[in-house]
């Protein structure tokens, strides 16, 4: 009987995994382009990044790099369909080949990238690092203060770890309380079963814009950690990878040349600018060595913009987030979003 | 299957029997070969996934094995039972987890029976209201789903007590807040261990006390205070010895410091609401297993006892539910191992139980989702065995055995 139950139990494991399905690895662009989408993975509601407008369109920095990817391989930016996942589900709904790309304002780690079967492509599409949000009647000026707290953290998050270093290396002690959605984590901080919500800074904005109460809040200046956030990838599909690179790299290009999508159908035609010209398709072939379209920066630029135009409509002074460029303007603005030249 | 796979008497009729050529028209031919068709299908479907999914995951550059598990988990926990400290390895946060699954486990299936049981008789009382307050709650908490009832009990009524600067207070030991119920924390003082000796002499000699008792009471009819007489053994021996040696306890209280309390215990909000929604929600099907239980048992019993002059509450305790448990255990067995996978629920409030700690936060922190998962299902499998196993002991304990 209790060998039965360990067949039973050694199938249910597999097949719960969905591996035995036979998805094959190298091969993920030549699916996507027999299917004819792009499979993206985005997070279950997070304002600025992956959120369902009122018709369940989703809008956000990381639905719109999906976008980019496939206006890109297909000419058609609207060649997506998303999948909504919460931070546990993020990375096995990749791994076993049931997404193509994973745009979940994700942290690249080395141990992301190493053994476990991804990688990142490379392309930070925010800069961002963990903060804490907490209520003004606290009295709370500085992180330091924050002794004995009880913190609402997201589970399975680089979050955790981070607090927990930031906590033990300045002697102070805390009492985390972990969920699964950011949602939950943000009732406890409005009824006070915790005093602090930690997470990422741009998350902590999105969070306080659908509290009840969004003036109440404050969060607070330090930034405890790094947390570059992008795209990430399977392993085995090289031309794949590249693709999602410099998709996000295009972007940031096509801002560094003063394209934007009010002026790329004209700048394509007649710019005579050397740069411009490699970037939009009228000189070399580049596109072809990426094996996308030949206008592929036309398309990504014209429906879906540059990378100043995404963030400013997702993040910036066209949202109700109003976050800064910061460390997300170009390397030449005062940021660090610095790309390499596409020639 | 096993047992049939060596017919012994039949397979000596198949040697004996001269010159038989294996006919497919033999049933025994029959039977053996479709059992060892069906064991080489099984086998070679579990190799076969077996070896599938480890060519898939070498093939993905995914790290497999148990190593993982040795690796320092770097984040903390809200409650641990023992002692934690973030550089400790996977392998003790999965206890942990474990340990907070157990702990659920026991607590709620110890008031769920209880307030069951209760709710049971309760149906069955002659008393209109009872009757009809009986029926109101096992209709209502039997029909709303587990993660509803864990949500409601969450953030409707822990979560909407006041922080834990206004919580409400009995004598300033006891603090009610949204953070849970802080309590003083017992800390063996000297005089524990000769307490805790003298307690156990206590019970051995209630014990011994009530042998004698009982003896003297069937040779002689002479009947004993029992109950006053062992309460009064419980209370002197232990309390002399409190007075000998010191005081076997002493007690932390709970001090509001900064955001939190420092000091005594604290049973977490989670925990509670978990504890009450499964309590609540198991009770009301216990309910019902138990009315149908004692219903079975014949009315003659009933009537039998009250000829003799047994009152109502006796006649249940000695007569009626003795009988109605053969059939009250089997699916009491059922609703136990219900309550020990709905804990699982927990994820939904962050209560770190070993579903939303081990195959949550580590299987996210690792990747390793079939090592994780694979061992989080082991380790429910071998709860709900043993759970099983204690109540088919009981069971046949009190089976009816039949002449």
């Amino acid at each position: 009987m209790n060998r039965l139950k360990l067949a039973g139990l050694t199938l249910a494991a597999t097949s719960l995994m969905g591996l035995a399905s036979g998805a094959s690895a190298g091969a993920t662009l030549d699916a996507i382009q027999k299917k004819g989408f792009i499979q993206c993975g985005v997070s279950d509601g997070l304002p600025g990044f992956s959120v369902p407008d009122a018709h369940g369109k989703i809008l956000g920095i990381d639905a719109d790099v999906c976008r980019a990817v496939a206006a890109a391989v297909f000419g058609d930016a609207s060649k997506v369909k998303f999948s909504q996942l919460n931070a546990k589900e993020r990375f096995t709904a990749l791994q076993s080949g049931e997404i193509d790309i994973l745009s979940r304002n994700t942290t690249m780690t080395s141990s992301r990238d190493a053994g476990m079967g991804m990688k990142f492509p490379g392309f930070i599409a925010y800069y961002d690092g963990v903060g804490f949000l907490v209520n003004k009647k606290l009295g709370v000026k500085s992180a330091k203060e924050l002794d004995g707290a009880t913190l609402c953290i997201l589970a399975g998050t680089t979050t955790e770890l981070n607090v927990s270093d930031y906590f033990r290396a300045n002697k102070l002690k805390y009492s985390p309380i972990t969920f699964d959605t950011s949602d939950e984590s943000a009732k406890s901080l409005e009824s006070g079963r915790c005093d602090v919500l930690s997470s990422d800074k741009s998350q902590l904005y999105a969070q306080r814009s659908k509290l009840a109460h969004p003036e109440d809040y404050v969060v607070l200046p330090e930034t405890i950690s790094k947390e570059p956030l992008g795209p990430i990838v399977r392993n085995g599909d090289d031309d794949w990878l590249a693709i999602v690179r410099w998709v996000g790299y295009a972007m940031l290009n096509a801002e560094e040349a003063g394209i934007t999508s009010k002026n790329v159908e004209a700048q394509a035609k007649t710019s005579k600018n050397p740069d411009v010209a490699r970037l939009l398709g009228a000189d070399g072939e580049y596109g072809k060595d990426l094996k996308l379209r030949k206008d592929w920066v036309v398309q990504i630029v014209k429906q879906v913009g540059n990378y100043g135009e995404v963030f400013e409509r997702n993040l910036g002074k066209g949202s109700p987030l109003q976050i800064d460029r910061g460390l997300n303007a170009l390397w030449n603005n005062g940021g660090i979003q610095y790309a390499p030249p596409v020639r | 299957m096993f047992c049939c796979f060596f017919p012994g008497h039949s397979m000596q009729n198949l040697i004996d029997a001269p010159k038989q050529k294996l006919r497919f028209s033999d049933p025994k031919v029959r039977e053996w070969l479709f059992q060892i068709i069906t064991i080489v299908a099984v086998v070679s479907l579990g190799w076969y996934l077996f070896n599938n999914t480890q060519t898939n995951l070498q093939h993905r550059g995914i790290t497999s094995g148990f190593e993982f598990l040795e690796r320092s988990a770097g984040f903390g926990i809200a409650q641990h039972l023992i002692d934690y400290k973030e550089s400790d390895s996977y392998a003790r946060v999965f206890v942990i987890g474990l340990l907070n699954t157990l702990l659920v486990t026991v607590i709620g299936v110890v008031l769920a029976t209880l307030l069951g049981f209760i709710i049971g008789v309760a149906r069955l009382s002659p008393n209109w209201m009872i009757n009809k307050m009986a029926t109101v709650y096992v209709e209502v908490f039997r029909n709303i789903p587990p993660l509803l009832q864990i949500l409601f009990w969450y953030f409707a009524v822990f979560l909407s007590m006041p922080g834990p600067r206004n919580s409400h207070h009995f004598n300033d030991t006891l603090f009610v807040s949204s953070r849970g119920l802080n309590m003083p924390a017992a800390l063996a003082a000297d005089g524990f261990w000769p307490f805790a000796c003298s307690v156990l002499l206590a019970l051995v000699a209630v014990g011994l006390m009530v042998r004698w008792a009982n003896q003297r009471f069937e040779a002689t009819g002479q009947p004993f205070h029992k109950f006053w007489a062992g309460l009064g053994l419980l209370l002197v021996i232990p309390g002399a010895c409190a007075l000998i040696f010191g005081a076997p306890l002493q007690w932390e209280m709970p001090e509001l410091k900064g955001f939190n309390f420092v000091g005594g215990w604290v049973l977490i909000p989670e925990l509670l609401a978990l504890t009450l929604a499964l309590t609540v929600y198991t009770a009301a099907f216990i309910a019902e297993i138990v009315r149908s239980g004692i219903t079975s048992v014949s009315h003659g019993q009933t009537e039998a006892a009250r000829s003799l002059g047994l009152r109502p509450g006796p006649t249940l305790r000695k007569v009626i539910i003795p009988q109605a448990l053969r059939v009250i255990i089997p699916p009491l067995t059922s609703q136990y191992l219900n309550l020990a996978k709905n804990s699982s629920l927990a994820a939904g409030i962050g209560y770190p139980e070993m579903v939303s700690l081990f195959a949550g936060t580590v299987l996210n922190q690792t990747g390793q989702a079939i090592e994780v998962i694979a061992i989080t299902m082991s380790v429910y499998l071998a709860i709900s065995i043993s759970i099983s196993l204690l109540m088919n002991v009981y069971n046949k304990r009190i089976a009816l055995i039949e002449r």
